[in-house]
């Protein structure tokens, strides 16, 4: 084993649930290396550095340090052995000075009681001099307004005091700008020179070239490829992340009308800004985009759950008010959000009681629940949709995934809208239920109906789309139609994030 | 749920599952809790608690308690809590008696109980919705404020209500009841319909259970919520007005004092979750049931006040944990 290896991993595997989340995945971590980590989102590279970090044990394989096995019980022996992970949102102690959030855990101190502020204020002091952040930070300011890039850091600070060996940044400039992209590069080279091993997640392929040594590419959870950069261009990278075939997953389509059934014009709101678009009868709309682009929020304004700030949404021609999702439902909007558990289902409430909820009219007499109508509705619907379930009366909490997301379907067909919003609508749906789902889509266009598919997956976007959408940092960033629909194109509109795109940066509340 | 843990052998258990199944686990719980009080107290004091005396006495000791304690069902399985309602029904005494004292007309009363109940339900739930004020801490001032609102329209002084036809509320019977009960029958079968047949019932379990699917379903979430209030307080109104008519005066504070703390404590012992959504009128009559038997009991094998009020705080601190314990556990 050459000494420059820190870390193994030896064929490691994780499962949740029915999701194989990594599997025989086995790399070297080197001193003095920066390994970058691509794939798609859900390819597995939280799963690995979660693993690596010691949250969560490995379901098979194993983890060798220095080329002893160990098997970390939690994060705190992780930290223990040397690994750190800097998340997106880099946790800070917000009404705390910088010098305690250097240093939690181990403040200096006087007697064993007094804490000791003037050497805790100068050790921090020569800290930020390392970093070159002693011109923009002082030990005893408080940390409460500080920004993303200084969060981070303080992160990576409090990592190397604390002995880090293996640092990993989750899509560390993500909200940082170009400048302080390039102090975190220095710092960075930095770590590197001093033999830190960095594993440096990005979906900015153009950075990584940049920055990393070598390249690792995960999809569905199984490690393609391991390349130095010096092999690889944004093109090769990007081949490898999505290289899937298309099989017959997805049904025939016919075209769509001219027919304007969702009209948005100049839409903003606080997480979205200036969005405009028409959505089609008949029509398959695809919003590609990176997590975190805001393509659910795109949704939730369309649909009336975030309020606007600008703009007007139209639903066959009727505007709808913002903040009134009631409205835009008696308007013929219909939205299937993407977290099914938290934000679509009533858990312990039955089939019935959840998929007759946006058709209050049709299933009440004098007010009162009428029990024999509603059951009469959704029967034909949930045969339809070959929903299993022992009854309409099981609670969809007993249901699989693919069955609460056919339960959140049938609500939608009850209303039969005239536009439809489905985000991701087969996440975490097994292989069969979701090509049954892709049959629904095409059906429901070629009924006339208008939808719009939000969905991280390539194949989905381009099997089943007319037309695709491309968001980034709060904007559309492309229209695709036609030949120019591929996963490049997508790709590199979904990365051409500019800086100043980001929606104004502000505390996010769910009302 | 639970009750498909086990698949009973015999014919006999199997019945019993299914028995159970029907009542539900929790109510069926709440039953065999009952039946332990009923066989304690028959030991220890059999010959008078089971009088038909002391029944009709307990009856009439939890007819308030059972419509504060169905409403605030309601207002826990929408996802609030209303702890001003012991206040409301001190408030809505005095209100009552004022207004048949000024008007000499017996459904003055009522009205003005009603009315006033609804107000300050109103103020409640305008404060907490659109304020965005956590609703412990709202009715908590409100509690304060409706309570010295009472003293000041009183002077501090109990009212007498001279009006024989109103006082049959409190003291009349029918059919061999006393008139509160027959109201707390009343207020049963209405909120029963009401949470559990009708589409806006449906819709409260559906806001209390789970507020962003409720409004991405289309829901008014906030006039819903403002309706709970309203809705609670003109039930502590009628509460008011039952105390009114037994006692024959309104009082600021005897007799309604810590009603809230009895009314809560039966609704999450009749199945409610602190996160909202769940919770049923019939487990809140169950949970009455098991307070006023208790409280009653207590009276009778002679155990000191004080120790009864121990004894009140500390139920509602296990029924509260009870219903933590069955939520982990789903």
């Amino acid at each position: 084993m050459p000494d420059n290896d820190i870390m193994q991993l030896d064929n490691v595997s994780k499962r949740f649930g029915s999701v194989q989340a990594l599997s025989n995945v086995s790399l070297t971590l080197r001193a003095g290396e920066v390994l970058a980590l691509v794939g798609e989102n859900g390819a597995g590279k939280s799963t690995l550095t979660r693993i690596i970090e010691g949250v969560f044990p490995p379901d098979g394989g194993g983890l060798l340090l220095d080329g002893q096995p160990v098997a970390f019980s939690g994060p705190r022996d992780g930290h223990a052995a040397g690994v750190r992970v800097i998340h997106q949102e880099p946790e800070i102690i917000p009404h705390v000075s910088v010098a305690e959030n250097i240093y939690p855990g181990a403040l200096p101190h006087r007697g064993g009681l007094f804490l000791d502020r003037k050497t805790l204020y100068a050790r921090a002091g020569e800290m930020l001099k390392l970093f070159g952040m002693e011109r923009e930070l002082a030990p005893q300011q408080h940390c409460v307004g500080l920004g993303p890039a200084q969060r981070q850091m303080i992160e990576v600070m409090r990592a190397v005091h604390a002995g880090g060996r293996i640092i990993a940044f989750d899509e560390p400039t993500s909200s940082l700008t170009g400048e302080e992209s390039q102090r975190l590069f220095e710092v960075i080279h930095r770590l590197r020179g001093e033999g830190v091993s960095i594993i440096y997640i990005s979906h900015r392929l153009r950075e990584i070239i940049d920055i990393a040594d070598r390249i690792a590419v995960l999809r569905d959870g199984r490690l393609i490829d391991i390349e130095p950069v010096a092999e690889a261009s944004e093109e090769s990278i990007a081949r490898k992340m999505v290289g899937r075939d298309l099989t017959e997953m997805f049904p025939e389509r016919t075209p769509p009308t001219e027919r304007c059934v969702l009209s948005v014009r100049g839409m903003s709101t606080e997480h979205v800004s200036d969005i405009s678009f028409e959505l089609h009868a008949g029509e398959v709309l695809g919003i590609g985009g990176l997590v975190g682009a805001g393509r659910s929020e795109l949704a939730k304004g369309v649909f009336g759950f975030h309020a606007r700030r600008a703009g007007t949404v139209e639903v066959d021609g009727k505007a709808i008010p913002s903040g009134r999702p009631g409205d835009a439902i008696l308007a013929g909007l219909g939205f299937a959000p993407e977290d099914r558990k938290e934000e679509a289902l009533l858990l312990l409430r039955s089939i019935l009681d959840n998929a007759t909820l946006c058709i209050p009219d049709r299933v009440s007499r004098f007010g009162l629940f009428d029990r024999r109508k509603a059951t009469e509705i959704v029967d034909g619907i949930a045969e339809r949709l070959s929903i299993k379930a022992p009854s309409l009366n099981t609670p969809v909490s007993h249901l699989s995934g693919g069955n609460q997301q056919k339960v959140v379907l049938a609500r939608w067909l009850a209303r039969a809208p005239k536009a439809l919003i489905l985000d991701e609508p087969t996440r975490g749906i097994d292989v069969g239920t979701k090509s049954e789902i892709y049959r629904l889509i095409a059906d429901l266009a070629r009924n006339g109906l208008g939808v719009i598919v939000i969905s991280s997956e390539m194949p989905e976007l381009l099997g089943l789309s007319d037309r695709i959408l491309v968001m980034a940092g709060g904007r559309l960033t492309a229209e695709l139609t036609g030949d120019e629909m591929n996963e490049n194109a997508i790709l590199k509109a979904a990365m051409s994030a500019e800086r100043g795109a980001h929606p104004p940066d502000e505390e996010v509340r769910t009302a | 749920m639970s009750a498909h843990a086990e698949t009973p052998r015999t014919r006999a258990g199997a019945r019993l599952a299914d028995l159970v199944e029907r009542v539900g686990i929790h109510n069926a719980s709440l039953i065999l809790a009952l039946i332990a009080l009923l066989v304690l107290f028959g030991i220890l004091r059999g010959d008078v608690f089971f009088s038909s005396r002391n029944i009709l006495n307990i009856g009439m000791g939890v007819a308030i308690l059972g419509v504060l304690a169905i409403s605030q069902t309601a207002v826990i399985v929408s996802g609030g809590l209303d702890i001003s309602v012991g206040a409301i029904v001190g408030l809505t005494t005095v209100s009552t008696a004022m207004a048949i004292d000024a008007t000499g007309w017996a459904a003055a009363g009522p009205l003005a109980g009603v009315a006033i109940g609804a107000a300050a339900g109103l103020f409640n739930g305008l404060v907490i919705t659109y304020g965005r004020v956590n609703a412990i801490i709202v009715t908590l001032g409100t509690m304060a404020i409706f309570r010295g609102i009472a003293f000041i329209i009183s002077n501090g002084q109990s009212i007498s209500i001279f009006n024989d036809t109103f006082r049959l509320l409190g003291v009349g019977r029918f059919l061999g009841l006393p008139a509160p009960i027959w109201v707390l029958i009343g207020v049963a079968v209405v909120f029963y319909v009401f949470l559990h047949k009708s589409i806006v019932g449906r819709n409260i379990y559906a806001i209390g259970g789970n507020p962003v699917v409720a409004r991405l379903s289309g829901m008014d979430i906030k006039r819903y919520r403002v309706g709970m209030y309203v809705l609670s307080g003109m039930v502590a109104g009628i509460g008011g007005i039952l105390l009114a008519a037994r006692t024959g005066s309104g009082q600021p504070i005897s007799g309604s004092e810590g009603l809230e703390l009895e009314a809560i404590t039966a609704a999450f012992l009749g199945g409610c979750a602190m996160q909202g959504g769940k919770g049923t009128v019939i487990g809140a009559l169950l949970g009455v049931a098991i307070i006023g038997i208790l409280n009653n009991g207590m009276i009778l094998t002679g155990v000191p006040t004080f120790y009864q009020m121990l004894a009140k705080g500390s139920l509602l601190i296990l029924a509260v944990l009870l219903a933590e314990y069955r939520l982990n556990r789903s």
